[in-house]
């Protein structure tokens, strides 16, 4: 059902991919009986730029600053599960000070992203004036980060065996301003989201994706803990600082005693998880070793013992849609014979079409906004010959990984 | 064409992705929120290109969207001004050398104010809206 339009029900209700609802490009095509969505597809594949392809004609310490790139919103999180794998090939040991930071810092980024998303919740509900408030509290986490790294967004923060600017003792002060002042903001948020009528009328009940639906589709990260699956990459499988901490994952039961998977749900886990994050922060700073920020400061020598490596790693990060991993495999070359990313939003996207199916038309907005999509990170592949489309189908696509693979093998 | 007096007053603005990394859209929003507060000197985004008078495209223009930014901007009313945000688009930044451009955006279409950053800050995205500005004020004065 690609842009087959008819004028009898059901009819056919294109957008995108250039769409104010959208911040991004991505074509929907919605099919309709009056204001009901009876079914749904999309297109991504506009913001295709081939990184991968690029990647593997460079080196690891410029891929680094590539994997900045991948997304604006999370400066850190591919970069960091990127220098993990690459770390682990290469087995290089990042000082405990480093990872300390890039818990903080990998943090800082969730506060900043879950108010960025609240805002933008609002934004699609019509309720601008949240999204004003949402997004002035979070220009004082952007000062903080730009206050640690620099810059505000694409903090080059992470370099492979450490990081690349250290937290400096007049730095903890304003962090720990910052800490308290969220958490007196704290309360008057989940006050607004939670207990505003209207929000709830318009997100309980809304979008609904039930546990076997989000397990069959491989859904992660908040999307996957509101419709009550227990995962989290910092608590199964820690890394950076996250074994030393006492971290639970955060289920919307904690709030309201059920889980009913809807977008009311997927609001409280994002609002739930700033107070986490802070807390993190705080065990961080309690508990920060002194020591060097790197394993090797000199790049040269770096890129040396890169070139050197052999072998295969995952990286995983648990980041603010959920989980990122990397698949690095080197070959004694200078650049990786092989990167792969899968970003958080890769597996959440397909949770769109059982959370749209039966919805009102007017609710779109909202349940496509509520599973916090980035496209710039997802879009891995694009077909683009001549002026023509094509639709590759699932048999194309396995066929062409198996030639890849036996390319690779020989 | 000629603009009137009346249109510099208050810049309507459009934003367009053309296949960016997101850093750009969000300042862009940052920029728009009240901080900074542009709307008290009349300028707002808006959802459509034919209300628009200026369009902000940011990202490097992938070959999908390369047609859609042509259309976009012929859609846009004269007298309009079109604002590259961000290195990508300038010269293709760290994408440089991907087989998935089409640009930069000058490439596609005419580019008359670059706001480099990777990505801009939101100071560095008002003042190119000021260069805007007085590059409009050049037209009119013009005989």
């Amino acid at each position: 059902m690609t842009g087959e339009k008819t004028k009898t029900v059901p009819y056919t209700v294109p957008v995108g991919p250039i769409h104010p609802a959208l911040k991004e490009p991505v074509m929907f095509t919605f099919t309709m009986e009056g204001e009901q969505v009876r079914d749904v597809d999309f297109a991504p594949g506009q913001t295709h730029r081939g990184i991968e392809w690029m990647g593997m004609r460079r080196n690891p310490v410029q891929i680094v600053h590539l994997t900045d790139r991948i997304c604006g919103i999370c400066g850190l999180v591919h970069s960091l599960a990127f220098a993990r794998a690459v770390e682990q090939v290469a087995e290089i040991e990042v000082p405990a000070r480093a990872d300390y930071i890039r818990t903080i810092m990998g943090e800082l980024e969730r506060i900043q992203s879950h108010l960025l998303w609240a805002g933008v919740a609002a934004h699609e509900l019509g309720f601008d004036t949240l999204l004003y408030l949402s997004w002035r509290v979070r220009e004082q986490a952007m000062d903080l980060i730009e206050l640690i790294s620099g810059n505000r967004v694409n903090y080059a923060m992470i370099q492979i065996g450490g990081v690349r600017r250290d937290i400096t003792p007049e730095q903890i002060p304003k962090i720990r301003e910052l800490l308290s002042t969220y958490k007196g903001l704290q309360e008057k948020l989940l006050q607004i989201f939670l207990r505003d009528a209207s929000i709830t009328l318009r997100c309980r009940d809304h979008g609904i994706l039930s546990p076997q639906m989000a397990r069959d589709l491989c859904v992660v990260g908040p999307t996957a803990r509101a419709s009550g699956i227990r995962m989290d990459v910092r608590v199964d499988y820690p890394y950076a600082a996250y074994g030393d901490l006492e971290i639970e994952p955060i289920l919307p039961d904690r709030l309201t005693g059920e889980i009913r998977g809807d977008v009311y749900d997927r609001i409280i886990v994002r609002l739930l998880e700033i107070p986490q994050s802070i807390d993190i922060i705080e065990q961080c700073l309690a508990a920060m070793p002194e020591g060097n920020i790197i394993w090797e400061p000199k790049l040269a020598k770096l890129l040396l013992t890169l070139k050197k490596a052999k072998g295969e790693a995952v990286g995983r990060h648990e980041a603010p849609r959920g989980e990122v991993l990397h698949y690095v495999r080197m070959d004694g070359k200078e650049s990786p014979t092989t990167w792969k990313v899968k970003a958080s939003s890769y597996s959440n996207l397909m949770s769109w079409i059982p959370m749209l199916r039966g919805e009102q038309i007017a609710d779109i907005p909202i349940i496509v906004a509520s599973i916090d999509p980035c496209l710039s990170c997802t879009d891995r592949v694009a077909i683009v010959r001549g002026t023509g489309r094509s639709i590759m189908t699932k048999e194309d696509l396995h066929r062409l990984s198996v030639e890849k693979t036996r390319r690779l093998q020989r | 064409m000629k603009p009137t007096p009346s249109f510099n007053r208050s810049l309507w603005v459009f934003h367009l992705n053309s296949g960016s990394c997101n850093g750009c859209e969000i300042e862009i929003v940052a920029t728009l929120m009240p901080r900074y507060d542009p709307e008290r000197f009349g300028i707002k985004l808006v959802g459509s290109p034919k209300h628009a008078d200026v369009i902000l495209v940011t990202g490097p223009v992938t070959k999908k969207m390369a047609d859609r930014v042509k259309r976009t901007y012929e859609q846009v009313p004269d007298p309009k001004v079109v604002m590259c945000i961000g290195t990508c688009g300038e010269s293709g930044g760290v994408f440089y050398d991907s087989y998935s451009l089409a640009g930069p955006i000058d490439d596609v279409i005419p580019v008359d104010v670059y706001v480099s950053g990777c990505p801009p800050r939101p100071e560095a995205i008002i003042h190119g809206v000021v260069k805007a500005l007085a590059k409009l004020e050049r037209l009119e004065a013009a005989p």
